[in-house]
């Protein structure tokens, strides 16, 4: 009876890791590929290289048109970060108004944003491309960043509201006791209290800006503008000329700033995203 | 200012206005403004160089009636979403289920498994998907090992998008996470008494899991059918972005993109983005409606919004 048990308890575990290496094959695959040379990156095809070399890694980092990786990666990380920025900013601005304060048509607002969270982003894709041709803001990183200047996201005005509504109300009641005006509650008491759901949006936000491929393949079509996603699609020749050596390498790098963030702050990453689910 | 200690309503809707300001002015600019706009152009032919052309419901009437690559794309949308979404969510619900049973190094798998997840939407992992799904690739070498002969899986039009359905699926750990956060809310006394009346393992899923996540359950398909109809980078970069071979990844939004943003054909672009609404709109509404009857809110304690 005991050793039936844990038979099946070994077995369960035996399930549960193969398909954990099954789910980390294909990054493995990529990461050790990244490190052959290029004849043999689809001949050897075992994970533990024969032959290793940095090479892809140095003529991958040159680049395009003698514009180099470094410079797609500033210009990921100016472009993700001045997001985040947003997004922490004026989301919490925001929730703050909807959770805490009272004022006319509040109701009526509050649903508009949760409409504005199923809205898919093709509806108003044209209008918007169309709007910022005519500011001339094509080739420049202002209809990547603008959108979370205005609290675009509402998915994260949402998850701060939760939030703020678990938190205790008499806070804000004595502060207001004291003298303390609306403002000086969102920054003294919400803020530090909001630390938690403030930087898992600003995890979501900056990995979500770092591979949002579509709007930045939309907005910006000069190299020397070019973010890590759109430095990776041009190395890459769908018709089969591509060196892959170096684009294997990029793609490593790529996912590299992903990979540091999410495994420094997991915790705060995965209870957010049970959180966001539960409410 | 005899009324700052004790704060008129003017008052009080001004400061928290000033808190919505950035929001309403991006819902007015970016939202609103831009949906207002974007029907008129489907009503019309505008290529961003001469002013919008009036056609009336010429657009739609012409997607409907005389456009194959539009039921092309909606066909190809429609076997991604009906067999991604099942697909993850079950797989995602049945691995949240065997970490729930008290595994030691629980937050080691619950990372790994979520790290697919974390990197999947990015173009370089869709580059690696279509190396490995490659004629010569990876999963056709690892088949020959058993003497099968793999089809070449991204250039046969009949399996590519299988090939992005598995990209989707292998990103099941994001739901997961949500499964496991849900599944840790049920109290276990409900299982033991369960046991205790007789009940097995596939009558206690059914009659106690089952039900108990349902709520958790709900906000997963209604996340994963919003996204899955929106899905971009994996089509454009696995396929030739031109929605080959044979239009066999000529993904709605790829569509829409290749009319908007190739042909400059703005109007036409709207009027698809309008019948993309209208189909999410329907596939959520569906599931909101029949939510009354598989959705179930116990004691009422989890109060909604």
């Amino acid at each position: 009876m005991n050793q039936a048990a844990s038979v099946l308890r070994i077995g369960r575990h035996a399930v549960i890791i193969a398909i954990g290496i099954l789910m980390l094959y294909p990054v493995l695959w990529l990461l050790s590929s990244s490190f052959k040379p290029n004849t043999l990156i689809f001949s050897d095809t075992s994970l533990w290289p024969k032959e290793v070399t940095l090479s892809n890694y140095i003529t991958g980092w040159k680049g395009l048109q003698g514009i180099s990786f470094a410079r797609f990666f500033a210009n990921s990380a100016q472009i993700s970060i001045l997001s985040v920025l947003g997004n922490v900013i004026t989301c919490s601005l925001a929730a703050y108004a909807f959770a805490r304060l009272e004022f006319r048509f509040k109701k009526v607002w509050f649903s508009l944003m949760l409409v504005t969270i199923m809205l898919p982003y093709h509806v108003t894709l044209v209008p918007q491309y169309i709007l910022y041709n005519k500011f001339e803001w094509i080739n420049t990183y202002l209809p990547l960043i603008v959108p979370k200047w205005l609290a675009h996201d509402s998915f994260f005005i949402l998850l701060m509201v939760q939030f703020i509504r678990g938190l205790p109300k008499e806070l804000d009641e004595s502060a207001v006791i004291d003298g303390c005006s609306q403002s000086q509650i969102y920054f003294r008491i919400i803020g530090p209290l909001l630390v938690p759901a403030l930087i898992t949006t600003a995890i979501f936000t900056f990995i979500w800006s770092w591979d949002d491929f579509f709007s930045q393949m939309i907005y910006l079509n000069k190299v020397q503008l070019f973010t890590v996603q759109l430095g990776i699609r041009s190395l890459f020749d769908p018709s089969g000329e591509s060196n892959w050596g170096a684009l294997l390498a990029m793609s490593v790098l790529s996912l590299l700033p992903i990979m540091t963030i999410f495994l420094s702050f997991q915790k705060y990453f995965l209870d957010g995203i049970a959180t966001t689910g539960l409410k | 200012m005899a009324s700052a200690r004790r704060p008129s309503l003017w008052r009080q809707d001004r400061t928290a206005y000033l808190f919505l300001l950035p929001w309403l002015l991006g819902f007015f600019c970016l939202t609103l403004g831009p949906m207002v706009y974007s029907f008129y152009l489907s009503l019309t032919k505008f290529n961003l160089l001469n002013s919008p052309r009036w056609l009336g419901l010429q657009n739609y009437v012409q997607i409907f009636t005389d456009d194959a690559s539009f039921l092309q794309s909606l066909k190809i949308t429609f076997q991604y979403v009906l067999l991604s979404v099942p697909l993850r969510l079950i797989f995602a619900l049945l691995v949240a289920m065997a970490l729930n049973k008290g595994i030691r190094a629980l937050g080691i798998y619950r990372t790994v498994y979520y790290i697919p997840s974390l990197l999947g939407g990015s173009v370089a992992i869709a580059i690696v998907w279509k190396k490995i799904f490659d004629g010569d690739g990876l999963f056709n070498h690892f088949l020959a090992t058993f003497g099968i002969e793999g089809p070449a899986w991204i250039a046969n039009p009949l399996y590519v998008l299988y090939t992005i359905v598995t990209l989707s699926v292998w990103q099941f750990g994001s739901a997961m996470v949500i499964f496991l956060a849900g599944l840790k809310q049920i109290p276990a006394d409900l299982y033991e008494a369960s046991e205790v009346d007789g009940a097995g393992k596939v009558r206690q899923f059914f009659r106690i899991t089952l039900p108990l996540l349902s709520p958790v359950l709900f906000f997963n398909l209604v996340m994963s059918i919003i996204n899955s109809f929106q899905v971009f980078t994996p089509g454009y970069v696995i396929g030739d972005g031109r929605g080959g071979p044979i239009d066999s990844t000529l993904f709605y939004t790829l569509y829409l993109y290749l009319k908007g943003f190739s042909f400059f054909d703005m109007g036409y672009a709207s009027a698809l983005a309008w019948i993309m609404l209208a189909i999410i709109g329907a596939f959520t509404a569906l599931v909101f409606v029949t939510s009354k009857y598989w959705v179930f809110y116990g004691d009422g304690k989890e109060e909604r919004g």
